[in-house]
């Protein structure tokens, strides 16, 4: 059902947890779907040095979110908002149809989260 | 087979003198039971010697039995043919909320042709009252659907007393019996029910078998035209090798069914406290007594299904969930809904159902694994930190 690379970030997820002091959070997701995921990011001269997840979900999900932080990580703010879902999804190998919807909602929350730092940064971002 | 097999209301394991009851039937004794020559005549004692072994299970009479090729097929049968059968008196049915999609969604099918349905819902243990049945018949009513146990939470209704209601109504009854036969004792005479589905598959024996019980004298309209097997009511040539097989299967169910029924529900308790006393924030769906021996739902709060199925195939687990991302369809289970479980916790559902073939030791070992897994999930959940700050 899922590639070797999706199971293998499943099984060992990179990233896992939260920032201190972050300097942007994103959210996307809802419970009763079944898929949250929060991210957290550290910005230094506009360049994302850290980035950190916690997921609600399904395996995809979880591997979703390892993968997108992998992928922030050292990208500029806007490099980092070209990162697209299908990105992700091909860095994973493919996820299954189904699941390229409801559980790929890693780089939605990474725009969220530098948003959210945008708007509390409006000169540095 | 390697690992724990968890997942025994997905189906079962075939047993060895099962599969070896089948064997002959497919090349050595290949007849159709419709020929007169030597070889149809074998197959047809075969036939029906299984109708009685299965008529033995349900302690109903053999020509009652009409041989399926599944529980699902079994089920469209009853609610259609019945249905259809009896239109002239009404078009109006009775099911459950909780019903298998083998009924619910022949019962739409009817909806979409002019039929009208009443779902009686069902409370948090999953129990239908029979009151509101009783309520729920009108004058125009034809017939009443529901499940004698229910597959994804394992409640077990309180079908002789809707029997009771349905008889001096005179409404006919079905009782989708395919998770419950083979697995709790069964009587059709004593829960007074018109017809009831089976389902070979769940209690080890092979897939493509199913039988209807139709009481004596209630007139049914074929799913399949054709020939004159089956008293002209499921036409097509025998399955004889799967008859044979859901035969065999019978009769071992109803040889070791209190033993069985004694062993299985230990461990079941066992594992239930285990799951109860090392996790927190879990709920155990369904009913504390009128459940299946070996059924057992609970959902964990925080984490979602499809993640635990997959840690825990990593210890070596089969088992199943009903969140929405282990649905094809996308959907959460309409069961855990009904029962008014919270969207947030259905998608932490477990199933794990035992059977026949399963140990203590199985059990200490997904008791042992199950809290390091959900620990590892919520670890990683930002549900589980908030849930811990509000508190």
């Amino acid at each position: 059902m899922y590639t070797d690379k999706v199971m293998e970030h499943f099984m060992n997820p990179r990233n896992v947890g939260e920032i201190e002091n972050p300097d942007g959070v994103g959210e996307e997701g809802n419970p009763s779907c079944g898929d949250v995921m929060q991210i957290h990011i550290k910005v230094e001269g506009g360049i994302i040095t850290d980035c950190k997840f916690k997921t609600f979900g399904c395996g995809s999900a979880i591997a979703v979110s390892s993968m997108v932080t992998e992928m922030a990580k050292g990208k500029t703010l806007d490099e980092a908002l070209q990162i697209s879902r299908d990105q992700i999804a091909d860095e994973l190998g493919g996820l299954p149809p189904r699941k390229m919807h409801c559980s790929n909602l890693g780089a939605d929350a990474l725009r969220k989260a530098i948003e959210d730092y945008r708007q509390k940064h409006p000169v540095a971002g | 087979m390697n690992g724990i097999y968890l997942d025994n209301m997905a189906t079962t394991q075939c047993r060895p003198e099962i599969f070896d009851a089948m064997l002959p039937w497919f090349m050595e004794h290949f007849g159709n039971p419709l020929s007169l020559h030597k070889l149809g005549q074998e197959a047809l004692v075969a036939v029906e010697n299984a109708r009685s072994q299965v008529a033995a299970l349900v302690n109903s009479a053999p020509d009652e039995i009409i041989f399926t090729g599944t529980g699902t097929e079994s089920c469209n049968f009853a609610v259609k043919g019945l249905a259809q059968a009896y239109a002239k008196k009404g078009r109006h049915l009775v099911i459950s909320a909780i019903e298998h999609h083998a009924v619910f969604n022949p019962v739409k099918y009817l909806e979409k042709n002019g039929y009208e349905v009443t779902e009686v819902p069902v409370d948090a243990s999953g129990l239908v009252d029979p009151e509101d049945v009783a309520g729920a018949i009108r004058p125009d009513t034809v017939l009443v659907s529901v499940m004698l146990a229910n597959n994804e939470i394992g409640t077990i209704q309180p079908v002789a007393e809707i029997g009771a209601i349905t008889r001096q109504r005179g409404v006919l009854l079905h009782a989708d019996g395919c998770a419950a036969v083979g697995n709790i004792p069964v009587d059709v005479a004593a829960l007074g029910v018109d017809a009831l589905s089976l389902s070979g598959h769940k209690f080890n024996g092979p897939k493509g078998a199913g039988a209807l019980y139709l009481k004596k004298g209630t007139r049914i309209t074929p799913l399949i035209h054709g020939g004159v097997q089956e008293q002209g009511r499921r036409a097509g040539a025998d399955n004889v090798p799967a008859i044979v097989g859901l035969g065999k299967a019978a009769e071992l169910a109803a040889a070791g069914m209190s033993e069985r029924v004694s062993r299985i529900t230990a461990m079941r308790n066992r594992l239930v406290r285990g799951i109860l006393d090392n996790i927190d924030e879990v709920y155990y769906n369904g009913h504390a007594e009128a459940r299946l021996p070996g059924h057992v739902n609970v959902a964990v709060n925080f984490v979602e299904g499809e993640a635990l199925l997959l840690l825990l195939m990593h210890e070596g687990i089969m088992a199943s969930s009903g969140s929405t991302c282990t649905s094809k369809a996308l959907k959460a289970s309409h069961v855990l809904s009904a029962i008014g479980l919270p969207e947030q916790v259905c998608q932490g559902s477990l199933q794990l159902t035992l059977g026949a073939g399963n140990t203590i030791a199985e059990m200490d070992k997904v008791i042992e694994a199950l809290p390091r897994v959900v620990s590892r999930l919520r670890a990683m959940s930002p549900l589980y930190k908030k849930s811990a700050a509000k508190a």
